[in-house]
């Protein structure tokens, strides 16, 4: 996709998030309320289907596209379950199966599906082979941090099977959650350092003082880290296919997963009591980077995959495997 | 987040040829250094090394071919970096000339200047130090008190600097000067000027310092009436903190700001499969290192745009610093003084010493994350 185009998707997405979502459709969406209206908004744009190509109706845009909507999504805490659709839409394209139109729950392994229980379809995946069922899933419970409507696929007949690379699932899960919370991040910075500007203590702001500044300091670092980390792997997805992009996927699960626990830290920190409370937003934001680290594989987990294949490649090349990946 | 964008880069079409060039030529000259020699990296000092650096078209590769630069991109020079911190090369004597005094006088000098030093640090005949740090200023370097008072057909200068790193095995260095007092105490940002200082003027002593590692890596210089001929003021009179601002901005961009102590980790690696936590350890540590990457590409990427990405390039340093600086005591943990190979230990001592600079040298981190709040906004 262009970059202008790119951008005016961006543009229209930002917006539509702007306009329609925002703490209450959160809050509603834990309390098991589903956005209906922001939902057929985003149908309307045909987002659901976009990363399928455009023999199966979709928008055929690449995974470099779908990190940049994705952080998008993240800075409004995605109060929908439309990168996982999107995912799922994706994976069954890429197996030569036609994605339906409406939600598409998306169930990686046992990992539970978001918003199961609204799903017209599911694209489960078990091992290399994905299966489209109808849905919805079964009524399950809710996401840990988040609170979102998360259920189980539960056995079911398989409408069609096809057959998927290593880790399709896992990776495009990690790339999605990697994406969200970069996209997070830099909303929670944004309103850290505003409250920093309004909030007055003996006298004066508190972005003032020097201790809070090096703290945001630092929170800066790693929002910019995550954002070309999560970029760095769609451009590699984007290129090489999700099983070509191993390394830059999982660098960026890593590099996101941490960055989420230090900025989470940071902007409770600076917002102190306030950001304890419930009303305040910001553990809207905050409870999801928590949720997203952990699903599709922790840091610790992807750390171990790229860890322990540099250690089997040894010393001799890790400086030309890693310089190399883009220069083939 | 205010302005800070980082734009991913590709490395040029070139890097690849490039690269195999740069390792068969430093697996050949690298083959004697010592641990201690790639603890410094870019802090060594080989002046034989450098020439044969020079020799081979590496160093002012982006200047001008009418200065014996070779003409090429940025990005095909961020990749000759990178190849030689990767293996901790002892790159100093030509890399404070390549990487600012250099594109400083080209930027700034006179005709006169530019063919008279250029082609000599292109030849890896010329190196310079750096002449900001004095003893009462370090980070409130505005503060400085070294002078140079103008004299018929030039300027004495009076004062010191200290640490200045490489001082008495280099040629020349920029100082920035007083020239003219404040006009007022909060206005100290006026009145300072930059020279082509040579370090072997009379009334100009280097005495060298000896570091915690114990070596003589940094000096302290005294200047007692040294004159300085008119020809070697750079740019504007008055004009040098806006000068070594955007002097700054090239001192901070490179990818040294992260890699001072890669080679560690490469030379560590063989050994680390006997241990079963090195895994994740060595993920996370990678993880990073690819994500310092890009961004450090995306810095060089604005500066091939023509770019003065100095905001930018505060963060990225002050990220890569904390990275290169906890990169030797997080392996420390994985060591096992029975196992592991003694020069690799001895890699280990001499960076974890050294590591403490990586976040002093070139804008403490406090000042780093002081710079990159105001870019936030924060007052
Ligand atoms: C190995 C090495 C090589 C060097 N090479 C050179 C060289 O070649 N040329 C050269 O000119 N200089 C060189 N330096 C000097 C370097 O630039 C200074 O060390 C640095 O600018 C800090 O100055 P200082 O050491 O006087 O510390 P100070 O400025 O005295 O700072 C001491 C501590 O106070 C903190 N601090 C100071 N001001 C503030 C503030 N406003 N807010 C918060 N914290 C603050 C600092 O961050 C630091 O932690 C070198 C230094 C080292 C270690």
């Amino acid at each position: 996709m262009s970059d202008e185009l790119r951008t005016i998707l961006l543009e229209q997405v930002d917006r539509l998030l702007a306009d329609n979502a925002g703490p209450d459709l959160l809050r509603a969406n834990e309390r098991g309320i589903w956005p209906e209206r922001l939902w057929a908004e985003a149908e309307a744009l045909g987002l659901p289907l976009a990363l399928a190509p455009e023999a199966m109706g979709g928008a055929g845009l690449g995974w470099d596209d779908a990190v940049a909507l994705w952080q998008v999504l993240g800075r409004h805490a995605a109060p929908l379950p439309l990168g996982e659709s999107m995912v799922a839409a994706a994976l069954l394209a890429e197996a030569g199966i036609a994605p339906p139109s409406g939600l598409i729950g998306l169930a990686v392994g046992s990992a539970p599906v978001a918003w199961g229980r609204r799903a017209g379809h599911l694209a489960v995946l078990q091992g290399r082979e994905v299966a489209l069922r109808a849905g919805p899933a079964g009524q399950e419970g809710r996401a840990g941090y988040a609170r979102d409507p998360a259920d189980a696929a539960g056995p079911g007949a398989a409408l069609a099977t096809g057959a998927l690379p290593a880790d399709a699932g896992l990776l495009a899960g990690a790339l999605l959650n990697a994406a969200r919370i970069a996209g997070a991040l830099e909303a929670v910075l944004d309103m850290t350092v505003e409250y920093a500007n309004t909030r007055k203590q003996f006298g004066r702001a508190i972005g003032g003082f020097q201790a809070v500044q090096q703290l945001l300091a630092r929170c800066a670092g790693e929002v910019a880290s995550a954002g070309v980390a999560a970029a760095t792997a769609g451009r590699a997805a984007a290129r090489r296919g999700l099983a070509g992009a191993e390394f830059e996927i999982a660098s960026a699960k890593v590099v996101c997963g941490e960055a989420a626990g230090t900025g989470a830290e940071i902007v409770h920190q600076v917002h102190a009591a306030i950001g304890f409370t419930d009303e305040h937003a910001l553990h809207l934001f905050t409870r999801r980077m928590w949720e997203w680290r952990d699903g599709f594989g922790a840091e610790r987990v992807w750390a171990r995959r790229i860890g322990a294949a540099a250690l089997a490649r040894g010393g001799d090349v890790l400086w030309a495997d890693l310089t190399g990946r883009d220069e083939r | 987040m205010g302005a800070l964008r980082f734009d991913l880069r590709d490395t040029p079409p070139e890097a690849p040829a490039l690269r195999a060039e740069l390792r068969a030529f430093l697996a050949d000259h690298g083959r004697n250094w010592s641990p201690t020699v790639r603890g410094y990296s870019w802090m060594g000092f080989d002046r034989d090394f450098s020439r044969e650096v020079a020799k081979r078209g590496w160093v002012g590769m982006t200047w001008p071919r009418t200065y014996g630069g070779g003409e090429r991109t940025a990005l095909e020079r961020y990749v000759v970096l990178e190849e030689m911190l990767a293996v901790g090369a002892p790159v100093g004597a030509h890399w404070i000339g390549d990487r600012q005094s250099g594109p400083l006088i080209l930027r700034l000098g006179t005709e006169e200047q530019r063919r008279d030093f250029l082609p000599r640090i292109v030849n890896g005949d010329l190196a310079f130090a750096i002449g900001l740090s004095e003893p009462d200023s370090g980070s409130d370097l505005a503060s400085l008190r070294t002078r140079a008072t103008k004299v018929p057909g030039g300027w004495r200068i009076d004062g010191r600097k200290v640490w200045t790193t490489n001082a008495h095995r280099c040629d020349f260095m920029i100082a920035l000067l007083r020239t003219s007092p404040p006009p007022d105490p909060r206005a100290k940002h006026q009145g300072l000027s930059q020279f082509l200082v040579d370090l072997r003027s009379s009334g100009l002593t280097i005495r060298p310092i000896l570091d915690l590692v114990g070596e003589e890596g940094f000096n302290e210089i005294t200047f007692d009436n040294v004159f300085v001929p008119d020809s070697l003021l750079v740019g504007k009179e008055g004009n040098g903190w806006e000068q070594a601002t955007a002097e700054l901005a090239f001192e901070r961009a490179g990818p040294e700001r992260y890699l001072s102590s890669l080679p560690l980790l490469t030379a560590a690696l063989d050994d680390l499969r006997a241990e079963p936590a090195a895994a994740e350890t060595v993920g996370r540590l990678l993880a990073r290192a690819g994500t310092l990457r890009q961004m450090s590409l995306a810095v060089a990427g604005m500066l091939q745009d023509g770019q003065t990405p100095a905001r930018e390039a505060a963060l990225v340093k002050d990220a890569g610093n904390d990275y290169e600086q906890a990169l030797p005591e997080t392996l420390r943990n994985l060591f096992d003084p029975d196992r592991t190979p003694a020069e690799v230990q001895e890699m280990q001592r001499v960076m974890t010493m050294v590591a403490r600079s990586y976040s002093l040298r070139g804008g403490t981190r406090e000042i780093l994350r002081g710079i990159i709040a105001r870019q936030l906004g924060l007052r």
